[in-house]
């Protein structure tokens, strides 16, 4: 079946088969591979994307019900001019990733967690990326560079799309 | 300034925050064009005869290439032990022929030309199976009524050590014993197994795989395969994680490159996250009994640890772990008199392997739970007990009776600084007080001392190469032999040539993982890498410095010893004329500029720290929350502290998960209680505080940079004080010992127990 949907600014259109996870249609159809697969429970939130101002684990859902929707992948985040988002440009400066495998979800996760508390707690944080697992950071710079990104104001929790974004 | 010691970021980063790291499952190289995928069809029962394999239907399923059974691998001589000391019985076959021996073990293959229709086609192969009896646990393998191999006459893969002689703890005063779960866990780096591979027109394989070291997958997969290694050509993508368990290659890579042979066509492989919960190696799984004795007044004269390792279904590097916990068995203490014995069995699970600290954190774990059992039986603080037991400060090496050789360590000032930066006698004030008020949330402290042994194979004089070589352009690239998979080589390689020729970090490249480029290397393992990989870039940049002096000497028309590096301007020059002068790049124009050299470390290092923990437990539910966490890790000179810590703080939350949590469950049959993300409880972001970190660098004489290794040490201090924490915060109500994971449930249960009056000498509250 075909499915059309603006991924990252872009108009995209394709066949998938039905029951194509959204990650995989990102992954494999769109070569956007910076979306990560680490479960099949929807526990480990490495697939997290931002589809029509949330944040979604792309796992969760078909690539036919994004039809029509804005997505926006971690390739999408930062600007025209290749500047770092504020939540990207804090993940290196805390040293918020190691592996990586994690952090394309934590990252579009935690624009999330901003969006919808631009000022959060050290707990709040935590909270928010509850469903996001790491094994290599121990999670203390992530939680670091999410706080650090907050200092930037209402920015950290946008994408470049001008999309509203909420958790 | 030297760049060393300061708080780089990582130059990997700018890629890995706007497109991605590359992982084997998103490698889009040409030769990969048209891959089939494999998926494996593996066995739902723990133990049982297979009867018949029927793979027809699956064969006539849409997109199905191939379906591949044992009977299609006779070629293949099966796997041999992976040490010689295993009797060569204990052999398995790439796919399962009469017997499957755990929930996963692999009984066919199927090819597809989609992923998703091999899920499809695999649920086609009909297994007809046998039932037999199932072997869980080691009390149930060591009683050897259910033979996993009947040809080897017993489960018991190897036997280490021998018992304790009689009169072992006679004229101690007290002497206290306790069985002690280490249980298993899982590895879980957030990337899966992944490989693909493809067959040349010269009859090379190119493997690429998710691995820690990828001459040692290479070499492994050649020999596995019958291969000449000049045959394989191993390639390591960027790797998402692997704490030991993704160390060398396992059969499935081996049997996709097979695959792609006899299909003709490259095959690819990403298993699911239950694949890999069940058939990835699991680690740990340590059944101990320790007993310990000694005086009233807290000296410690006797210790013994004796170890049974779950071995899983086929042995791995898990038959190997109990003897570098019998090497650590007395950790930081200087006990007159120690005992370790092991063995190691197999079982109808998951196969055994490394997972960070491999062997050390369960001796640490023991050997601080009888420190605290020691501490209560005698009624002494257990700050106290430790410090009268602990190897006092030395800078000559220290042998143990145990025959390691630590190699520097002050180990009272290492838990003087952690009970300080705690605050330990206001932590024991506070607790007082919400013991005496009684408190619905007790305070929990616990503290842990512990050393390790990092970069063990140094003892084989192996050695680890680097090539450093500079270009006209003023870039430098670097060839090791280490295998980063988050540690941030690609950062601290580059300061530590930097440092000496003072070329920036960002025009250094970081090469590694290519078997054709870098046929040398020991990979990333064992916390290895930096004292021996990165001690060898250095040694490398030293050298060309060398070199470049010579050659400087001639064109400037000076004496080599009156050369010296500028570093701001990445140049030579004669001293005191800043103005006669020529720079790196100048010179790698005139002629190539590269050095190859190989740093062969002393000896092995034992990085060392102290740990406390606090909890607060809810007296009623049982559930232990951890609020504070205290470290000093000395791991000698620190090259990049953000780097450093960033291992610190993985370690920790790995401890905490398995001191808290985490735990790999089979019911009675060997079935997996626990094969998914939604059943295994990974630690999340909410169940860990952030951590509080204590500087302290005791440097090495074994390389140097006086480095040691700092990726394990986390978990190996944080998981007893942990452990210990939580039974701290119940002894009051009478609890001594709960084994881990110190869940609500088993904690509720001991203080229940403990307050109905009986006693916990054995430890068993399940
Ligand atoms: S892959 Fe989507 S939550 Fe794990
Ligand atoms: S950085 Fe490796 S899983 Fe988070």
């Amino acid at each position: 079946m075909q499915v059309s949907m603006t991924v990252n600014g872009q108009q995209r259109t394709d066949e998938v088969e039905p029951r194509m996870l959204l990650a995989h249609h990102l992954r494999d159809n769109l070569g956007l591979t910076a979306t990560n697969i680490g479960c099949d429970s929807t526990s480990c939130g490495a697939c997290t994307v931002i589809v029509d101002g949330l944040s979604v684990k792309s796992c969760t859902v078909l690539a036919l019900q994004a039809e029509g929707s804005q997505v926006t992948t971690l390739e999408g985040l930062a600007g025209e001019d290749g500047e770092l988002h504020p939540v990207q440009a804090a993940f290196q400066s805390e040293h918020g990733l190691q592996c990586g495998f994690c952090t394309s979800g934590m990252v579009m996760a935690s624009v999330g967690v901003l969006a919808a508390n631009p000022n959060p707690t050290d707990r709040e944080v935590r909270e928010g990326l509850e469903g996001n697992l790491c094994r290599c950071t121990g999670y203390h710079n992530i939680v670091q560079a999410v706080l650090k990104a907050a200092e930037a104001g209402p920015v950290a929790g946008q994408v470049p799309q001008t999309q509203e974004v909420s958790a | 300034m030297s760049i060393l010691g300061t708080r780089v970021v990582r130059t990997e980063d700018p890629q890995f925050l706007t497109r991605g790291a590359v992982y084997t499952d998103d490698l889009t190289d040409e030769r990969l064009t048209g891959a089939l995928h494999a998926t494996f069809v593996r066995s739902q029962v723990a133990h049982a005869k297979i009867l018949s394999v029927d793979t027809e239907a699956a064969k006539q399923a849409p997109g199905v290439v191939a379906v591949y059974t044992a009977a299609d691998l006779t070629d293949l001589p099966p796997l041999a032990p992976p040490f010689p000391f295993i009797a060569a019985e204990f052999e398995r076959q790439w796919l399962c022929t009469d017997t499957v021996r755990f929930v996963g073990d692999a009984i066919a293959v199927v090819l597809t030309e989609e992923r998703y229709q091999g899920e499809d086609a695999a649920e086609q192969v009909v297994v007809d199976l046998d039932v037999l009896p199932a072997v869980v646990g080691t009390a149930n393998a060591a009683k050897d009524e259910t033979i996993l191999f009947p040809a080897a006459g017993t489960n018991v893969l190897a036997a280490f050590g021998e018992p304790a002689p009689a009169d072992f703890f006679d004229g101690c005063e007290v002497v206290v014993e306790q069985a002690v779960v280490n249980q298993r866990v899982a590895p879980v780096p957030l990337e899966t197994r992944a490989t693909s591979a493809v067959w040349g027109e010269d009859g090379r394989v190119t493997v690429w795989c998710t691995n820690q070291g990828a001459q040692q997958a290479k070499g492994q997969i050649a020999e596995w395969l019958g291969l000449d290694a000049s045959l394989v050509h191993l390639i390591t993508p960027d790797v998402g994680g692997g704490f030991g368990a993704k160390i060398g290659a396992d059969p499935e890579y081996a049997l996709v490159a097979h695959l792609a042979k006899l299909s003709g066509r490259p095959v690819r492989w990403t298993e699911s996250r239950s694949e890999n919960l069940t058939t990835m190696l699991h680690g740990r799984g340590q059944d101990q009994v320790v007993k310990i004795g000694g005086t009233r007044d807290g000296k410690v004269l006797a210790y013994s640890l004796v170890t049974d390792q779950d071995g899983g279904a086929y042995p791995r590097i898990g038959v190997v772990l109990p003897t570098l916990t019998m090497l650590m068995t007395p950790g930081t203490y200087a006990f007159p008199k120690v005992h370790a014995q092991a063995r190691a069995l197999a079982t109808n699970t998951t196969p055994i392997g490394a997972y960070r600290g491999a062997g050390r954190p369960e001796a640490t774990a023991a050997v601080e739970r009888a420190m605290d059992l020691f501490a209560a039986e005698i009624g002494m603080d257990p700050a106290q007990v430790r410090r009268i037991n602990l190897v006092p400060k030395f800078d000559e090496p220290h042998t143990t009776l145990m025959g390691a050789t630590y190699d520097s360590g002050d180990y009272v000032a290492a838990l003087d600084k952690a009970l300080e930066a705690s605050g330990y006698a206001e932590l024991r004030a506070e607790q007082q007080a919400r013991r005496e008020r009684g408190d619905a949330r007790q305070l929990g402290i616990g503290i842990s001392t512990y050393v390790e042994i990092t970069g063990a194979d140094n003892g084989a004089g192996t050695g680890e190469e680097a090539e450093l070589e500079v270009h006209p352009d003023g870039t430098a690239t670097v060839l090791t032999g280490t295998s980063p998979h988050g540690q941030g080589h690609a950062t601290t390689w580059a300061m530590l040539a930097s440092d000496q020729l003072g070329i920036p970090v960002e025009k250094i490249t970081v090469l590694h993982g290519d078997t054709d480029r870098i046929p040398k290397g020991g990979g990333t393992m064992g916390s290895r890498s930096l004292q021996q990989g990165g001690a060898a870039v250095h040694q490398a940049a030293v050298e060309l410095v060398e070199v470049a002096k010579k050659r400087a000497a001639e064109r400037l028309e000076a004496n080599p010893d009156d050369l010296i590096v500028d570093l701001g301007s990445a140049s030579l020059q004669v001293k005191g004329t800043p103005g006669v002068s020529v720079s790196f790049a100048e010179l790698a124009a005139e002629e190539a500029l590269m050095v190859q050299t190989t740093f062969t470390a002393a000896a092995a290092t034992f990085p060392f720290g102290a740990h406390v923990a606090v909890v607060e437990t809810d007296v009623e539910s049982g559930k232990a929350t951890v609020v504070r966490i205290v470290t000093v890790d000395d791991a000698g000179t620190i090259i990049n502290p953000l780097l450093a810590e960033g291992q610190r703080h993985g370690g920790i939350a790995q401890g905490v998960a398995q001191a808290l949590l985490e735990e790999v469950l089979y019911d009675e049959d060997g079935n997996p209680q626990t094969s998914t993300l939604a059943d295994y409880p990974f630690i999340s972001a909410t169940e860990l505080p952030s951590f509080e970190l204590v500087e302290m660098a005791t440097p090495t004489p074994m390389n140097p940079l006086g480095a040691k290794g700092i990726g394990e040490a986390g978990t190996i201090g944080s998981t007893p004080a942990v452990q210990s924490a939580v039974i701290d915060s119940v002894a009051h109500l009478g609890v001594r010992h709960v084994d881990m994971p110190a869940t609500s449930m088993r904690v509720w249960k001991a203080v229940q127990a403990a307050q109905a009056g009986a006693q916990h000498q054995n430890g068993s509250t399940n």
